[in-house]
């Protein structure tokens, strides 16, 4: 008998999750978790009334509150008057359907894609499909992950399949130790700038070597929530026994002889030796320092010792973006990054608003005060972050330094929750995206970790975290 | 969906890579749940800071305000999945888009809604683009999916490759999801060998 070829980790997931092939020649992928949010479900819930069509699979479907809610304490449905008839339109149509919803002021409220791999909704092998770009957050647990549009929400709802033409494969080799205050944001943005924002475009990306294995599972979920931004729509790192002892005990996750049996299972998702790739890449880690944005996309990156680039050093066909956003950022080439009065920072949203993100930001806050004119907050990931936060008294280091502390939500990484900067300030944030007006008309975003946007909370200025914690503890 | 079949327009040129869906859909402040999607689209390009309209972006000038086809470069479409991005041209009656290359959800968002997504190779795109700058929005471009061609002033007619499946899509107008239903049996037959093979992906209950 003929050895079965060697697989890639993608390859098994997608195989066997593949129902058949449609007539038009895509392949028909079952999805096991599909999590909406109120932005998008109301129109794909108006679309199945319409339609006269059913939700297929209820039992497999979640919904969450995230990013129209408001984050002042004490909010309800009408606190963002903009966000109340998507909160109200979400909250009918779960109920037609029957969809377990985390409502506002549900314990499980928060952003999708930290709560389905918090409570073990999203497990090592599994399909999962979000309307939103940034779904293969959760490939940090070894699941397969599709941000999709409106269209194909109602799609799977009524299907519980997905469409696709199957992607090519990539792997991102990360190897090496990570510097003290360096972290996976760090190595992402580090790899966008150096495959560029369209890198991964067409391929579903999975992260290996031993950096990645050394990065503990909310890492993980950084570096794959940050897979769009070059351009991936799925992203994801084979699960290993920190994988399952995360998961361990968490409410959704299978129990007792179940979980034996699934892991054996999760134990065999892993590349094959021989397995082929489309395309491989590295990057050695070990002497990447804090990294930061300098312009209006995630690829305009440089390490915080670096300068904004002047136009002879960024390749021809990059040019007239890198221009356009020095006028947008009003930096001028050369300028060095740290040192740069900042006015805002924003610690939050799916790529890091987990718990030790916060607890990173707040063992560089403790004992310090935000620096005179910065308006900094922070805002968990989901209000089980938000409480595990407050019994650990993070709350309070944030507080006593003078930070905003809000309720869960995707607040100001995109600002549909009306948390905005003013225009022509100058915002450290731990988001993904520095795209112009994302965060509020005119609003110069820089993407950082949450170390370096602590840092610079305190200072006043962009700064490197290494040298503000110099003879901390 | 609209099918799609052949589309006459003024070809406006957009000439930038990496146009992102916060610049073409932006997320406004005041929304609801009934958008204004022909606003909507390049809210804020098409703005000045005073709020009045902008001379100098493409769709502003008095050729292109019609405009039926964009043109553009690179990894059009990039950055979040909102749909509404692929709305807001339909409100403004642009159907096709001829690009260098898209971003994956985009291109996907397009093909569900009869917006047709043109990628031409370097070449024919530098040559296409030349000749729409060329004419200045003076006479229309036909895209014709039947015959994979667009037509118009300053040149030969230029050829365009598009999967099989998606230019058949686009032509009947097909509706994905009735086309999905049809394999029913098969998708329920998955899931009976799934809860088989891997029950644990079948459920998903609360232990608490």
């Amino acid at each position: 008998m003929q050895a079965a070829p060697p697989r890639t980790l993608f390859d098994k997931i997608w195989d066997f999750h593949c129902v058949g092939q449609r007539a038009d020649g895509r392949d028909l992928l079952y999805i096991d978790r599909h999590v909406l949010h109120e932005l998008h479900a109301h129109h794909a819930f108006t679309k199945l009334q319409k339609q006269q069509r059913k939700v297929h699979r209820p039992d497999l479907t979640f919904a969450v509150q995230d990013h129209t809610v408001a984050t002042q304490p004490g909010r309800d449905d009408d606190t963002n008057p903009s966000g109340s008839a998507f909160i109200k339109a979400m909250r009918d149509g779960c109920e037609r359907s029957a969809i377990r919803l985390f409502d506002l002021g549900d314990p499980d409220q928060g952003i999708s894609h930290v709560v389905a791999p918090e409570l073990g909704i999203v497990l090592p092998g599994a399909t999962h499909a979000v309307p939103d770009s940034h779904a293969s957050t959760v490939g940090g647990l070894g699941a397969l992950a599709f941000g999709c549009g409106t269209s194909e929400l109602a799609h799977i709802l009524v299907t519980q399949v997905m469409a696709l033409k199957r992607p090519k494969r990539m792997r991102v080799r990360l190897d090496g130790h990570l510097g003290p205050h360096v972290n996976a944001k760090d190595v992402a943005l580090r790899l966008i700038a150096e495959l560029g924002v369209a890198g991964a475009r067409g391929h579903a990306v999975e992260y290996a070597g031993t950096a990645t294995r050394s990065l503990p599972i909310e890492q993980r979920m950084t570096l794959c929530n940050l897979n769009i931004e070059m351009g991936g729509r799925s992203g994801l790192v084979a699960p290993d026994g920190a994988t399952f002892a995360w998961l361990y005990g968490r409410p959704y996750v299978p129990q007792g002889a179940q979980w034996d049996r699934a892991l054996k299972v999760w134990r065999t998702l892993q590349t094959d030796d021989d397995a082929v790739f489309d395309r491989e890449v590295g990057l050695d880690c070990s002497s990447l320092e804090p990294q930061i944005t300098w312009g209006t996309d995630p690829s305009q990156v440089v390490a915080i010792s670096g300068r904004v680039p002047k136009p002879s050093a960024v390749e021809p066909a990059r040019r007239a973006a890198a221009e356009s956003a020095f006028a947008y950022m009003g930096l001028a080439p050369g300028t060095p990054l740290a040192g740069l009065p900042v006015d805002r920072v924003f610690i939050g949203s799916c790529t890091n608003a987990r718990l030790p993100d916060l607890e990173t930001a707040a063992a560089v806050v403790r004992g310090r005060r935000v620096a005179e004119g910065v308006t900094a907050m922070v805002v968990p990931g989901s209000s089980r972050v938000k409480r595990e936060a407050e019994a650990a008294g993070l709350d309070r280091v944030f507080r006593d330094a003078g930070f905003f502390w809000g309720e869960s939500g995707c607040s100001m990484c995109a600002g549909g929750n009306g948390d905005r900067g003013q225009p022509g300030e100058r915002c450290v944030s731990t988001t993904n995206r520095n795209f112009e007006n994302r965060q509020g008309p005119k609003v110069r975003t820089h993407l950082a970790s949450p170390a370096t946007a602590a840092a610079s909370a305190i200072a006043g200025r962009i700064t490197d975290v290494r040298r503000l914690m110099v003879g901390a503890a | 969906m609209q099918p799609f079949t052949s589309h006459a327009g003024i070809a406006a040129p957009l000439l930038r890579d990496d146009i992102n869906t916060d610049q073409i859909a932006p997320v406004l402040h005041a929304r609801g749940l009934q958008e204004d999607y022909k606003t909507m689209l390049f809210h804020r390009a098409r703005r000045r800071e005073d709020g009045s309209e902008n001379p100098e972006f493409v769709l502003n000038k008095p050729q292109f305000r019609n405009a039926g086809i964009l043109v553009t470069g690179h990894n059009f479409g990039a950055g979040s999945s909102r749909e509404s991005a692929v709305w807001s041209m339909l409100a403004n009656d642009i159907r096709v888009i001829v690009a260098k290359s898209f971003a994956d959800i985009y291109r996907e968002n397009c093909l569900q809604n009869g917006l047709l997504p043109v990628v031409l190779e370097a070449n024919d795109a530098d040559a296409f683009i030349a000749r729409v700058v060329a004419a200045d929005g003076g006479a229309p471009f036909t895209v014709d999916l039947v015959t994979q061609r667009i037509s118009g002033p300053g040149g030969a007619d230029l050829a365009f490759e598009i999967a099989a499946a998606d230019r058949t899509r686009l032509l009947e107008g097909l509706d994905d999801i009735g086309l999905t239903l049809k394999y029913m049996n098969d998708i329920i037959r998955w899931e009976q060998r799934a809860a088989m093979a891997q029950p644990w992906l079948q459920s998903a209950h609360d232990s608490r």
